[in-house]
């Protein structure tokens, strides 16, 4: 049982000025399901990039060894030609095509350039029974639940006879039934031979069906974990996950905490496709003047929808529950309606969702209240100057003057510019989701900066990050949320990442 | 010389908004050429002006929907709808040109109500609702001319597309001096206002442009304005329409530029997410701009209803085309968030040059349609291959980089984590 299937050696991958992953280590086993572990930007989606030859053999160093053979893939057809198929976070499924036509996607069952549909949507059902999906092939892929579709990925690879799966966080955007079912059909898989490579960190579905696990942090391996040896312990993942020393990064702060400012109880929210799944479940938090409160959580806990359903109904739907403001029911059911309770939300996706990239600087700045510029019915341009010249200064925007189009800036700019743009809107919440994303380390102390001195001007602070150290330095009260639920609330003299990752893989029953 | 070069720089830093301009004085250079100068005469500069009016006022509202990420192609059916509804309201029931107007103005804001409700409030795609309006109010306008011309128009409404100021000097002096006070009046309005606009830049620091050049620009529009002032005063004067779309012009420009419904237009356009996230009624906006667009189609109807003295049932078609390649060729975007009315004025007149030097030369509309087209595809492709070399964001800049190298994204999908990774290897 013991033979490898695949050996990953010395794998170095650089971007720009970063090391993604440095000398990098996988042994495989042939038949068994290997899972990888690390936290959100640890480098297991590039390691398997680098396996499946989206990330071309030229592109990084060191050595793959699959089935005792080198390999030097540069796309990733040459991958699945070997046997080795990756199934993506995000469905790579066309929507208004059947399933069979999707199993056979790029691998057209065709005669002399004419797709025979009988073979197709035969063999189709074959596979379909395979993995354990009775629906007929020629119903459109969207009308099926994203647990079914999930499936027919699967369905998709064994079309591919496939030999190495690996799976990109499977049951993220699952429900816990269909969770379960894809977490059988792998050991069932295991059973007839196919070896899986299975990203996780939800902590029971690794102990449920992983013979090994790999820890992966900062872009190196720190340890393989083994079943038969009896060392796959949820502590032992967990430090794994996260043992790494708090970095002095933050700036100092003597929190002034006041009264209560926002308070979020009994929030409910809904996909907005899949009716049947509870992003946010009976969520409850507060927050208090002078505060900055964290909310931690895995990929798919719920943090951004949370923060976007308060935020004007921005995301989900049949949302339920009650916000208040200093002890006040509010409505905030449009973005409008929030704004003017004074509540700012500052999205993760800067670009798609934060800033208008062509436009200028200080324009960006005065669109969420553009109306407090307005003298006798017009804009005052002048007015918006000063306005914008002031926030340059005060946030140390670089820019050569707040004509400057946004889409220009690095990260760490476009980001004050956001943060700007909410300030000016003069909120009482400021809700930040990721705010240091996408930035490099000096910009990202600024951020902080900007966020301690919010807080000392009396705003409630609510951060949304995937970084544990970052909420650590700089907040006053943590969230954890796991599945949609608020599980945990720590003090931030009793958190630490170990904490915290406990709480954040909790699952309520 | 280091002014000299500075300058340059400038220039290709703004190659969109220098190049259309260039553009226009070729173009008229070269039919007043070919055509041994009849172009610039007298009476064709009238004519050109009238001609071009109506395109002008749509281009008007045609260019804020295309800033906002739209588009319409019911525009000349309206026009042409409008123009049917003032026969009969007019000419079959004899109402007063001064109820007339404003009922076919309002006919025009429900026409755009309706069709903005379509857009704005059920979701469904600009393309797809002014299209079915294309055919609805075409057909709409063959109901009620029940396919036959209205005519003829009472005077005062055809002063509306043909109609002059009055002449103070009675027709005995060699230039019509209302026309010298009003042109010498507006050019002396907007030398003081560039003065006036570029001190405030200077003040705040945001000049970028050049002393020299802003000199040159400046001069060279008022030069304009002045030449064209003086043709027009030696023929029979200023024409009401001219009058008519300077007030538009003008008002239009302030409401994009400084009002908060012109600059949430912007908004909208350059990323609606981004609009909507920032708590702009994003709806209302686009459902306001349709209405807009209405009221302006029902003006350029009426306007070419006097002007043929006839309502037709053909009347207005393929002007929805005109006014649509107007904004593309005066630097509108195609995937919203840019243009301006000054450059969809540009772009009209352009077209109009185009269309009247060919005409002059005798050329059949067969070449004429050709000739356009290229005119338009070249100023689009100009754009994009001036955006690509200036490493500025553009659809297909964007899609070739994308095929030639992988993004580079370690864990997730932005390059952000890739940065997260670096900072705690540290």
């Amino acid at each position: 049982m013991n033979t490898p299937i695949l050996q990953m050696r010395g794998i170095t991958k650089t971007f720009p000025g970063v090391k993604a992953l440095q000398d990098v280590t996988l042994d495989v086993n042939r038949g068994e399901v290997h899972a990888i572990c690390g936290e959100n930007g640890a480098g297991k989606s590039t390691l398997m990039k680098v396996l499946s030859g989206v990330y071309p053999h030229s592109s990084f160093e060191g050595d793959i060894l699959f089935e005792n053979e080198p390999c030097d893939f540069s796309s990733i057809s040459d991958s699945e030609k070997r046997g080795i198929v990756i199934i993506h976070q995000e469905l790579a499924l066309s929507p208004f095509l059947s399933i069979a036509e999707n199993i056979y996607l790029g691998n057209e069952q065709a005669r002399n350039g004419w797709v025979d549909w009988r073979k197709t949507n035969l063999e189709a059902s074959k596979l379909l029974a395979r993995v354990g999906l009775s629906e007929n092939p020629v119903t459109p892929v969207q009308h099926i639940s994203v647990g079914k579709q999930q499936l027919v990925e699967i369905a998709k690879a064994l079309s591919k006879e496939v030999k190495l799966l690996i799976l990109d966080e499977p049951t993220a955007a699952l429900n816990d039934e269909d969770s379960g079912h894809l977490l059988d059909l792998i050991l069932h898989l295991k059973g007839q031979g196919v070896t899986s490579i299975i990203i996780s960190h939800k902590l029971n579905e690794i102990r449920k069906v992983a013979d090994a696990v790999t820890i992966i942090r900062d872009g190196k391996t720190i340890e393989t974990l083994r079943l038969d040896e009896g060392q796959i312990t949820q502590e032992r993942i967990i430090r794994g996950m996260v043992g790494r020393d708090l970095e002095s990064l933050y700036p100092d702060r003597e929190p002034n905490i006041g009264e209560e400012v926002l308070r979020i109880e009994d929030w409910s929210v809904r996909h907005p496709q899949d009716f049947t799944r509870m992003v946010v479940n009976n969520a409850s938090l507060n927050v208090r003047k002078g505060e900055v409160v964290g909310l931690a959580g895995l990929m798919g806990a719920g943090r951004t929808e949370l923060a976007m359903s308060v935020f004007g109904r921005t995301y989900g739907t049949a949302t339920s529950g009650k916000v208040f403001k200093y002890g006040q029911e509010i409505n905030t059911g449009t973005v409008a309606g929030a704004i003017k309770h004074g509540i700012a939300y500052a999205t993760e996706d800067r670009k798609h969702y934060g800033l208008n990239l062509i436009e200028d600087i200080k324009r960006n700045i005065s669109m969420a209240a553009l109306r407090k510029l307005v003298k006798g019915g017009w804009v005052d341009k002048n007015e918006e100057t000063v306005v914008a010249n002031g926030y340059r200064k005060s946030m140390n925007i670089k820019a050569p003057s707040v004509a400057a189009v946004t889409g220009k800036l690095s990260g760490g700019n476009q980001q004050k510019v956001v943060l700007s743009k909410w300030m000016f809107s003069d909120p009482d919440v400021l809700i930040l989701d990721e705010p240091t994303r996408g930035i490099d380390v000096g910009a990202k102390f600024e951020i902080y900066t900007i966020i301690a001195k919010l807080a000392a001007e009396g705003k409630a602070v609510i951060v949304i990050s995937s970084e544990l150290p970052e909420l650590l330095g700089i907040c006053d009260r943590i969230y954890t949320l796991s599945a949609g639920h608020v599980t945990g609330e720590v003090p931030i003299a009793e958190a630490s990442q170990e904490t915290l990752m406990h709480y954040m893989t909790l699952e309520k029953e | 010389m280091s002014a000299l070069r500075e300058s340059l720089g400038f220039l290709t830093s703004r190659l969109r908004q220098v190049g259309i301009f260039v553009a226009l004085i070729l173009i008229v250079l070269l039919f007043q050429g070919l055509t041994g100068g009849i172009l610039l005469e007298p009476q064709n500069v009238t004519n050109l002006v009238v001609q071009n009016s109506y395109i002008l006022i749509l281009a008007i509202g045609m260019v804020m929907v295309i800033i906002a990420g739209h588009i319409d192609l019911s525009v000349g059916s309206v026009a042409g709808f409008v123009g049917a509804i003032a026969g009969v309201m007019i000419v079959h029931w004899g109402w007063p040109w001064w109820l007339a107007i404003p009922a076919c103005l309002l006919v025009g804001a429900l026409v755009g109500a309706w069709q903005g409700y379509w857009i704005a409030h059920v979701g469904i795609p600009a393309f797809i609702v002014t299209l079915a309006g294309m055919l609805i109010f075409r057909g709409l306008t063959l109901i009620v001319l029940k396919n036959q011309q209205i005519t003829p128009f009472p005077a005062e409404l055809r002063a509306l597309g043909g109609g002059f100021l009055p002449d103070i000097s009675g027709g005995t002096s060699v230039l019509e001096w209302l026309t010298v006070i009003l042109g010498v009046g507006a050019t002396l309005a907007l030398l003081i206002q560039a003065v006036k606009e570029r001190r405030i830049r200077k003040k705040f620091d945001l000049e970028s442009e050049p002393t020299v050049w802003f000199v040159v620009k400046t001069a060279f529009i008022a030069l304009l304005m002045l030449t064209i002032t003086f043709l027009l005063a030696s023929y029979r004067g200023t024409p009401i329409v001219l009058i008519v779309l300077a007030v538009l012009v003008i008002v239009y420009t302030a409401l994009m530029n400084n009002s908060v419904f012109g600059r949430h237009t912007y908004a909208i356009g350059g990323n609606l997410h981004a609009a909507e996230l920032s708590g702009i009624k994003t709806k209302a906006v686009t459902f306001r701009l349709f209405v807009n667009m209405g009221v302006l189609a029902a003006l350029a109807g009426l306007v070419f209803t006097a002007r043929l003295n006839s309502a037709q049932p053909a009347g207005g078609t393929g002007f929805e085309l005109d006014a649509i390649a107007a904004a593309f060729i005066g630097g509108a975007a195609v995937t919203g968030g840019i243009g301006t009315v000054a450059g969809a004025m540009v772009g009209g007149l352009i077209m109009g040059v185009l269309n009247n030097g060919m005409s002059i030369l005798g050329l059949g509309t067969d070449y004429q349609q050709l000739i356009k087209g290229l005119v338009l595809l070249l100023a689009v492709a100009f754009d994009i291959f001036n955006k690509n070399r200036s490493g500025g964001e553009s659809i297909l800049g964007k899609q070739f980089k994308r095929k030639t190298t992988p993004p580079p994204v370690p864990e997730k999908t932005t390059p952000a984590q890739s940065e997260t990774v670096g900072a705690n290897t540290k």
